[in-house]
Parts: structure tokens; C-alpha cells; sequence
């Protein structure tokens, strides 16, 4: 039997990894139920008054995003490495780089598309105008590629460490921040009417930059790990 | 050229050169710190518009300088370990997270003293602030992982990477910082010109700034030694260093 | 010196306060990183010499008892 080749090896893991996830739906409704209760704190602590908030939810939306992409993203390679099947990886014949973006990618499928896909009805619970929603889903889209790519570097680094969890936070979070800046800076311009195409460029600039360059740190993170 | 490359790897080379370079290295650097303040604090005349609270610049400046320079040092010593595993240039790449974490906690608290009396504030987001103040998290950041791990030849390893995506981060991050205060700059708060600095004003400026280079230079390098004899105390050369 | 007097240098017309906590939490700053190395090292050069002593005590101790020991049981 010869080996597959590098396409059908990564649509094999991204499948994997979709099934995975799949058999513990749990795991996928975490970020969305988390996302629901966060949003639920910001009117308990800022007040109910509804044009306030609408005025702060764009960055509201996207900290909240950020977040429950931060907190699932330390698991992406968890139980792999737990279970040893990480070691298979590495010694697979297909280059690693491949083998990271498909893993990104499914984690990219299960936290970022979702989010984006409801992040609409959260964000007019927060009273967000209804001219902007299509650019929050979008600019989620885009930017949740990025957060997940940035999110597995921090991953691979920390998937060896017994205790990942808050570390993973102070590695990764400045590198969130232009993303951060940009989805929400789009938002905010479809809310006031602007055109919000030059922000989505930017993000799909970063997302495009993040899938050249973010596979190589963390295949080069990963090989570390299972050495150390 | 290569031969130097190959000393540059060897510990005990490496531990002799750099005590020969301290012995006369710290004292010039001290001097030129004390001339430096000196003459920044008492020789210049104040600023005509922010009067005498300008005189921090001769430290917040050089610091500032000096954390941004180190965070790249780093990761070019992180890139040469990685790349040729050189065991020192890890040594090096480590001891620089500590101290360039200092000098932006150094260039952070003055900026925010002198903003007090500038613009009546001690914090404000502006862009060069904020941006200090992500370098400080990518250093702490760097510092934390290395602490994380057991294995401290991974722990270099995980850190050289962080570094360099860090070098690749950097530039966006000040690019968009930079950006996203154009699209909030408040209109309470007026910079001054900074382009016009009178040469009485910049000399001692220039000289703090090269002595902030030795200051980080020494302290990379004592930082080395120790992280040298650390890692090398069973070797024969360090028993004989200490026991002879 | 531009400054008249010392209380002037001190006073700085009102932003002394200002300057000098300035200056000497940054001194504060490069005092710790120069100083703190050469603690560091002369606290792990004594620990290494103290490594170092106690094996060649246990040294001179194994071969110093080793003949009588062993002797007995060789007769």
C-alpha cells in the first residue's frame, strides 16, 4: 500500500477531525454557549440602555470572538499529543506544513464558521444595526482564519506543558491585536455607512500572510514539543 | 570567518572573551550614563513649550530605542539557534528577554511620569504607548514559555520560535496600532513637533542612547556568563575556573 | 549648569517631582540589571565550589579507608 498523497492525506485529517468533533458536540457548542454568556455580561455590566450598547458592540462582538477562539484553540492538538498519534503525524511521509493547515482548518470549521454563522443573532441582542451584519459575519469569517492560525502556533508551543491554559493567553493575545483592530474597524464602518471592503482586504492580507508563514512555526512548534 | 564562527560556539571561549570585553566595557558605559544624565539633567536649557518635564526624554528615548533593538537581537540569536544549533546563540536569545523587558518597563513608567505634566494624564492609548506596551507583552510572553518549560533546551528552542513570529508580527502590529489611533485620535490631546530638536538638546540624547547600548550589551553579556556556567558546571573547564 | 542653584536644580520650576522619580526609578532599573548577574554568578560559583570541595572530601575519604577495608578481606 503506497501512501496517499498529500491532498487525499489532509482531507483525510480534516475529515478526522470533523468526525472528532462531531462525536463530542459538546466541544463545538462550548465557544457558542460561551460567546451567548459573555455577550450576556456586557448589558449586566454596562447597563441596559440600548443605544450605548449598540454603540460599543462591534468591538464588543469581536473581544468576545477573540476569546472563544483563544479558549478553544489550546485544545487543538491536546489529545493528539496525549494519545501519541501526534508522533504518527510527525513521522508521516506528507510535509507537516500540510498536515498543520488541515488541522487549523478543521479547528477553523468548528469555532470560526460557526461563530460567524450566528454571531448575527448575538449581535442584535446587542442591538447592532441591521446594515452591519453581513460585514460582522464576513469580517469573523476572515478574521477567525487568522485567530486560528496564530491560535495553533501558541498550541504547538504549549501542547508539552502540563499547564498550557493560561500561558497559551499571554503568548498569543498581542499577536490577535491588529485583527482585533481591523474586524472591528469594519464593523464599525458598515455601521456608520462607510464602505467596509478596505477593512475585509486587509483581513484577507493578513489571513493570506498567516496561511504562508503560521504552518511553519507551528509544525517547527510541534516538532519541539514531542521532542522535549 | 568560519573559524571565528566556530569560537563564537565554544563556552569557554565565549566565557573568557566576554570578561575581557566587561572589564572595560562597564566602566565606559557607567561614565557615559553618568555624563549622559548630567548633562541631560543639568547642563541643557528647557524646552520652550514643555519647559523642564523634557529632560525625561534623555531616558524615555534610549530605552525605548534599546527594547525595540533588543526584541530583534533576540530573534536573530533565536534564528541562529534554531537554524545552526548554536548552543550560545540560545544562551543569548534567552538572556535577552529579561532585559529588554526591563528597558520597555523603563521607557513605559517615564513616558507615563512625563505625561502627567504634558498632557495633564498618566496614561493615555496613544499609539506609541500602546505599542510599548505589547512589546512588554511579547517579552513577558517570551520569558513566561521559557519559565514554562522543564526541558531547557526545548524551552530555547519554543522561545526562538516565538521570537521570530514575533519579528514577523511586530511591523503589523505597530503598522495597525498606528492606524487604528489616526481612526480614534482624540482632539484634547496636541503632540508637539518632535522633527525640530535643537543640537544642544540632541548630543546628550545621541550619547545616552549609545550608553543605553552598552547597558544593555553588559548586562546581555553578565547574564550570558552566568547562564554559561549554569549550563557548563560539570564540565572541566568551569571546575577549574572555580576551583583554581 | 544651567540651574542656579541646587534647589532650583531640585524644584525644576514644579517638574522636579516629575524628573528625578524619573530618573531614579530608571536608575533603580539599571542598577538591578547590572547588579543582579554578578549576584547571580557569585552565588552559583560558590555553590559550584562547594560541589567540588564535598567531592574531593569524599574522595580523599574512599581512598583513604579503601586499603583498610578491602585488605582484611583479600588476607
Amino acid at each position: 500500500m503506497s501512501a496517499p498523497s498529500t491532498f487525499r492525506f489532509c482531507a483525510r485529517l480534516v475529515r478526522r477531525q470533523l468526525v472528532l468533533a462531531v462525536r463530542r458536540p459538546l466541544e463545538i457548542g462550548n465557544p457558542l454557549l460561551f460567546f451567548a454568556m459573555v455577550v450576556a455580561l456586557f448589558p449586566l455590566g454596562l447597563g441596559p440602555a440600548p443605544d450605548q450598547l449598540a454603540r460599543f458592540a462591534p468591538g464588543i462582538l469581536w473581544i468576545i470572538a477573540l476569546l472563544a477562539n483563544l479558549l478553544s484553540s489550546d485544545a487543538v492538538f491536546r489529545s493528539d499529543f496525549d494519545d501519541g498519534s501526534l508522533e504518527q503525524l510527525l513521522l508521516a511521509p506528507q510535509p507537516l506544513y500540510a498536515a498543520a493547515l488541515s488541522y487549523i482548518f478543521a479547528h477553523w470549521l468548528i469555532t470560526g464558521v460557526l461563530l460567524a454563522l450566528v454571531s448575527p443573532l448575538f449581535a442584535g441582542m446587542l442591538g447592532l444595526p441591521g446594515n452591519a451584519m453581513l460585514t460582522l459575519a464576513l469580517s469573523l469569517l476572515l478574521g477567525s482564519g487568522v485567530l486560528s492560525l496564530i491560535g495553533g502556533i501558541g498550541a504547538s508551543l504549549t501542547v508539552g506543558l502540563k499547564r498550557g491554559g493560561m500561558l497559551i493567553s499571554l503568548l498569543i493575545l498581542p499577536f490577535y491585536m491588529p485583527v482585533l483592530i481591523f474586524g472591528s474597524a469594519a464593523v464599525q464602518a458598515a455601521v456608520t455607512g462607510a464602505d467596509a471592503g478596505p477593512y475585509l482586504a486587509i483581513l484577507g492580507a493578513m489571513l493570506s500572510l498567516a496561511i504562508a508563514l503560521a504552518p511553519l512555526a507551528i509544525a517547527a512548534g510541534l516538532r519541539i514539543s514531542v521532542d522535549a | 570567518m568560519w573559524s571565528f564562527f566556530h569560537k563564537l560556539g565554544s563556552p569557554p571561549w565565549l566565557y573568557g572573551i566576554s570578561g575581557s570585553i566587561l572589564r572595560w566595557l562597564v566602566p565606559i558605559t557607567l561614565i557615559a550614563l553618568a555624563v549622559g544624565i548630567c548633562w541631560g539633567l543639568l547642563y541643557t536649557s528647557p524646552d520652550f513649550r514643555q519647559g523642564n518635564s523634557y529632560r525625561i526624554i534623555y531616558i524615555h528615548v534610549p530605552a525605548a530605542v534599546v527594547a525595540l533593538a533588543g526584541y530583534y537581537v533576540m530573534a536573530i540569536a533565536g534564528a541562529v539557534s534554531l537554524i545552526w544549533r548554536m548552543k550560545m546563540a540560545d544562551i543569548a536569545m534567552k538572556s535577552c528577554a529579561p532585559i529588554g523587558a526591563a528597558l520597555t518597563f523603563v521607557a513605559l513608567v517615564t513616558g507615563s511620569i512625563w505625561g502627567k505634566p504634558t498632557w495633564g494624564t498618566w496614561w493615555v492609548w496613544d499609539a506609541r504607548v500602546t505599542s510599548m506596551l505589547i512589546l512588554l507583552f511579547l517579552y513577558l510572553g517570551v520569558v513566561a514559555l521559557y519559565e514554562a518549560f522543564d526541558n531547557k533546551a526545548a524551552a530555547s528552542k519554543a522561545c526562538a520560535v516565538l521570537s521570530l513570529v514575533g519579528t514577523v508580527n511586530i511591523p503589523i502590529i505597530y503598522k495597525s496600532v498606528d492606524w487604528w489611533y489616526s481612526l480614534h485620535q482624540p482632539a484634547t490631546i496636541k503632540f508637539t513637533d518632535e522633527s525640530t530638536i535643537d543640537p544642544s538638546m540632541f548630543y546628550p540624547l545621541l550619547l545616552m542612547i549609545v550608553a543605553f547600548y552598552g547597558l544593555f550589551t553588559c548586562a546581555l553579556l553578565m547574564n550570558m556568563r552566568v547562564e554559561i556556567l549554569a549550563r557548563e558546571s560539570r564540565t572541566k573547564w568551569v571546575r577549574k575556573l572555580v576551583g583554581g | 549648569m544651567y540651574f542656579d542653584s541646587v534647589s532650583a536644580a531640585i524644584d525644576m520650576a514644579g517638574h522636579g517631582g516629575y524628573v528625578w522619580s524619573a530618573y531614579f526609578i530608571s536608575l533603580l532599573v539599571i542598577a538591578y540589571l547590572l547588579v543582579l548577574p554578578g549576584l547571580r554568578q557569585r552565588s552559583l560559583k560558590r555553590q559550584i565550589a562547594g560541589e567540588l570541595r564535598r567531592e574531593a572530601h569524599a574522595a580523599a575519604l574512599h581512598s583513604s579507608e579503601d586499603p583498610a577495608v578491602t585488605s582484611p578481606g583479600e588476607n
